[in-house]
């Protein structure tokens, strides 16, 4: 599909409002008390993969949040995931 | 409308989500064997399953006319546990006779552990050497591209395998590229946050093509979408698809794959 103005009819409204919602949440951890967290990094990174202009930001975005390590861990100490790699020293 | 639902946990469905699937069009479901959301004590806790997925859930799906097939394994979830791991690789064989079982699945990686490799290399070659189709998982979010590499090259280190013989499940589009390129089949499925949404699903088809590829909602006792293929379909309408286009990848595409194992057996009309 190719015609720009039947992308934004369909979608434009929709992707307004995750932004908005996207923005929403930022401001919420602004207002939250001081402190880091692995997670809100790693989504700041991947926002950094909207703004190069370049195709193939949704591949980019997982990415950023991904283990970009090759062997395997020695031992799963948990079943669950999170959506963001918290870095070799505490995965 | 018709579809197949190649990756359902029916065990955790209600006989609702049968009646409103039937009523969409759904032709045949597929259900891999999956973690129950707890660690079962023991392997009767696996056999007991198994007779479940061989047995009580295709009586259950032909309540509503609905074909049922499985896949048998024990999941990544559950692969820390060696001795266990093996126990349950013992007992599949007993269940792979079965008329409803179309290959080993859904197995694959959960953290990408060291156990979970050697468990997956196990389940491989049981597969291997019972010429079963295998329907890989691939793991969550942050380990999935990583998950898919290491289950890539396993699969593609054992030259019994044919590729065309394995579906890898729960590809984005991180990783559909790097599926798709080495000649396995790809299943993209519908989950809200979790996984690809039907927007970014069709987006995948619209960059990779209809080859190799399916979608599955893989509804399970999580939050899930048992419709989540009907849904797709109807967007894919909405953006200009033509039937023929949504009828390969939802109908067509999971009985080529499908077929492939001869317990399966084509819907009526295809």
């Amino acid at each position: 599909m190719a015609d720009l103005k039947k992308i934004l009819d369909l979608y434009f409204l929709d992707a307004r409002a995750r932004l908005i919602d996207i923005a929403a949440f930022m401001d919420r951890v602004d207002r939250s008390d001081d402190g880091d967290d692995f997670r809100y990094d790693a989504f700041c990174a991947a926002l950094k993969a909207l703004e190069n202009g370049k195709p193939d930001r949704a591949g980019k975005v997982l990415l950023a949040f991904s283990d970009p390590t090759d062997e395997p861990i020695p031992v799963a100490t948990t079943k669950a995931a999170c959506g963001a790699w918290p870095g070799a020293d505490n995965a | 409308m018709r579809y197949i639902e190649p990756h359902a946990h029916m065990v955790s469905r209600t006989t609702d989500d049968y009646q409103a699937m039937t009523m969409a069009g759904c032709q045949a479901v597929s259900e891999p064997a999956f973690w129950a959301g707890f660690d079962r004590s023991s392997v009767q806790g696996f056999y007991d399953y198994f007779c479940q997925l061989t047995q009580h859930e295709p009586r259950r799906a032909s309540m509503f006319g609905l074909p049922h097939y499985t896949w048998l394994c024990i999941n990544p979830k559950e692969s820390e546990d060696l001795k266990l791991a093996d126990e349950v690789l013992d007992i599949i064989p007993e269940f792979m006779g079965s008329p409803n079982v179309l290959g080993i699945g859904e197995i694959g990686l959960n953290k990408n552990s060291r156990n979970e490799m050697v468990v997956l290399e196990k389940h491989i070659d049981l597969a291997a050497s019972n010429g079963q189709l295998i329907l890989v998982h691939t793991p969550h979010l942050e380990d999935k591209c990583k998950g898919t590499r290491l289950i890539l090259d396993v699969l593609k280190s054992d030259n019994r395998i044919k590729p065309e013989r394995c579906i890898i499940d729960h590809v984005e589009e991180h990783t559909v590229g790097m599926v798709l390129d080495e000649g396995f089949w790809a299943g993209m499925t519908l989950y809200p946050e979790t996984k690809c949404t039907s927007n970014r699903a069709i987006d995948i088809l619209e960059l990779y093509g209809s080859e190799r590829i399916w979608m599955n909602s893989a509804c399970d006792w999580g939050i899930s979408v048992p419709l989540a293929v009907p849904r797709a379909v109807q967007e894919m309408k909405r953006r200009g698809s033509d039937t023929g286009q949504i009828d390969k990848v939802v109908y067509q595409n999971p009985i080529e794959f499908m077929s492939q194992s001869p317990r399966f057996i084509a819907p009526e009309g295809q």
